[in-house]
């Protein structure tokens, strides 16, 4: 495979700083969060009831984690930030989610095989920072481990019945994968690069047995962790924000 | 004794019709229709309130409505075995609800329109659920029984967190109480109306009790909520829009106005606010998925022929 071409954010945009533990916090939190909100858009629309169920635990538990590492970020800020100041009051460009989880869910191809790559990353992450010295983190993570297994789990089967299923799924978890495949380098960029290569396997393995290509294009876009999206973070933020922004300072 | 006197002993002895018991026809089919339309009521109810989830103000009113809806979720998937094991399947049934042969709770024919209107329906909707359902613990075919005790215990939860999220509103700003207040004003005579018609007009009652599917009323219920309800709204500071509600000292219950049944008719019939618009987002989740069903199929028909 060519090496990846990685297309950044522009010149003059602030650079990424994965050395302050604050940063690297919230960012794993937006990417929890994030994901969080597009899956609990599949309540009552998914193509089962069982469906309906199980992509609404697995928003469930990507929003605890994201709670748990916002109120372990605010507090080790020490500045009083609170889990719904860090969600509902920043702008667009202080989420530092990854590009791939604002990705909308696209059909239900689209979303299992973006499952597929973030919680085969999300499994080497948490199995990390289930040893990190901060031992909240570590806490935390150890519990994201146990929930990100079953994700995987969950995302991986259905992406091999899909690819290796009908005519017709095969295409549309075709399309997903080349869509996807360009959000995923990023997710790899400082601290986490260590495990590219694991994560490589793993998901190449479902790929294979799903008889599904990793697309030869080597094109890859970058820029979330530093604030610089795609253009769908900003609506699906002005909807989850909407009603602390139209009432502020109000308990709900 | 014939299967007809054992079916009848079983009842008068407050026993449990059993799926391989013998029972009656209409019986069976009376159970289908009540259990089929519970069940899709669950169903269709997670659409009104997953309207909110993306909106939810807090990070932690977010995970309490998605959990409730994802509760829901799971009542349907129960009541649907429930009905199953008086032999109809799942998809015979959802078809049926498609076709709109099937009827659903008419409150969910309500747009959900503010954020109040997420602890209201808690309170109301999940309240009036209770008051019906507490009855059905003992309806007389065990599994809808057995059903109905793990789902009633869940309602209460759903009601207590709706009713403590208004607790909140109604202490909070004045914009919050008058939203509070608007909420209560749209969902009140709905929820009256979730317990059915009067008693002399309800076709099925009569039947019904005798077969202790139901075991109180709809206008005894119905009672029954309004004098639980109404203490609640006062405690949270809100005007109940009825204009004939007062205790009644000598009855022991509150009198209450009379609901408007032209529009309690409309609904049912499919004419409320949300009727199409409900079946048509069920039916374009249903059909989006039908490719993901084949899917699975397919590729389980693969692993099969793989192994044998
Ligand atoms: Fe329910
Ligand atoms: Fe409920």
């Amino acid at each position: 495979m060519s090496e990846p071409v990685i297309s950044t954010a522009p010149q003059g945009a602030p650079a990424s700083d994965s050395s302050d533990p604050v940063r690297a916090l919230v960012a794993h939190a937006d990417d929890n969060l994030v994901l969080a909100q597009r899956l609990g858009d599949w309540i009552s629309r998914a193509p089962e009831l069982e469906e309906d169920i199980a992509l609404g635990n697995i928003a469930l538990d990507h929003l605890g984690v994201a709670r748990a590492l916002y109120s372990h970020a605010g507090h080790l800020e020490g500045k009083g930030r609170t889990e719904d100041d860090f969600a509902m009051q920043r702008p667009e460009r202080e989420f530092l989610n990854a590009l791939l989880v604002e990705q909308p869910n696209g059909d239900f191809a689209h979303t299992m095989v973006r499952g597929l790559l973030f919680d085969a990353y999300q499994v080497e992450l948490w199995t990390d920072l289930s040893g990190a010295d901060d031992s909240t983190l570590a806490g935390i993570a150890g519990l994201a481990l146990k929930e990100a297994r079953y994700h995987l789990l969950h995302t991986s089967s259905w992406v091999i019945r899909l690819g290796d299923g009908t005519e017709e799924s095969h295409r549309r978890a075709q399309a997903a994968v080349d869509a996807l495949w360009r959000y995923t380098a990023e997710l790899f960029e400082g601290a986490a690069s260590e495990y590219h290569d694991i994560w490589r396997k793993v998901v190449g393995e479902v790929l294979d047995e799903a008889r599904l290509q990793i697309p030869d294009d080597p094109y890859q876009r970058s820029g979330g962790r530093r604030g610089f999206h795609s253009e769908h973070l900003g609506p699906l933020l002005a909807e989850m924000q909407w009603m602390q922004r139209s009432h502020p300072g109000l308990e709900w | 004794m014939t299967l007809e006197e054992r079916f009848d002993v079983i009842l008068a002895a407050e026993d449990k019709i059993e799926p391989a018991d013998w029972m009656p026809d209409d019986y069976r089919k009376t159970l289908i229709r009540q259990i089929a339309q519970h069940a899709h009521s669950e169903i269709i109810g997670m659409q009104p309130e997953g309207n909110w989830i993306s909106r939810a103000p807090t990070l932690h009113r977010k995970a309490i409505l998605m959990a409730k809806v994802q509760d829901e979720a799971g009542h349907g998937l129960y009541l649907y075995s429930a009905a199953e094991t008086l032999g109809v399947d799942r998809d015979q049934m959802q078809t049926l609800l498609h076709q709109g042969k099937h009827k659903y709770s008419s409150i969910f024919n309500y747009p959900t329109l503010s954020w109040a209107d997420m602890g209201t329906i808690g309170w109301l909707v999940d309240g009036a659920a209770i008051t019906n359902q507490v009855m059905l613990t003992r309806c007389s075919y065990g599994p809808y029984a057995r059903a109905m005790v793990r789902i009633c215990k869940e309602e209460s939860f759903h009601q207590r967190q709706g009713y403590e999220s208004l607790i909140r509103l109604c202490s909070g700003s004045p914009e919050q109480k008058a939203m509070a207040q608007d909420a209560l004003n749209r969902w009140w005579w709905p929820s009256l109306m979730m317990f059915g018609p009067h008693d002399t007009d309800s076709t099925h009652t009569e039947q019904s009790m005798e077969w202790k599917i139901k075991r109180v009323s709809n206008d005894d219920l119905r009672q029954q909520f309004v004098d639980m309800t109404v203490p609640q709204a006062d405690y949270l500071g809100l005007v109940v829009p009825d204009r004939d509600l007062r205790w009644n000292e000598e009855r022991g219950h509150y009198d209450f106005g009379e609901i408007d049944w032209e529009e309690f008719w409309a609904v049912v019939k499919g004419n409320g606010p949300m009727n199409r618009d409900r079946i048509e987002h069920k039916v374009r989740a249903w059909d989006e998925g039908a490719w993901v069903r084949e899917a699975a199929l397919a590729h389980a028909a693969k692993k099969e022929g793989a192994i044998t």
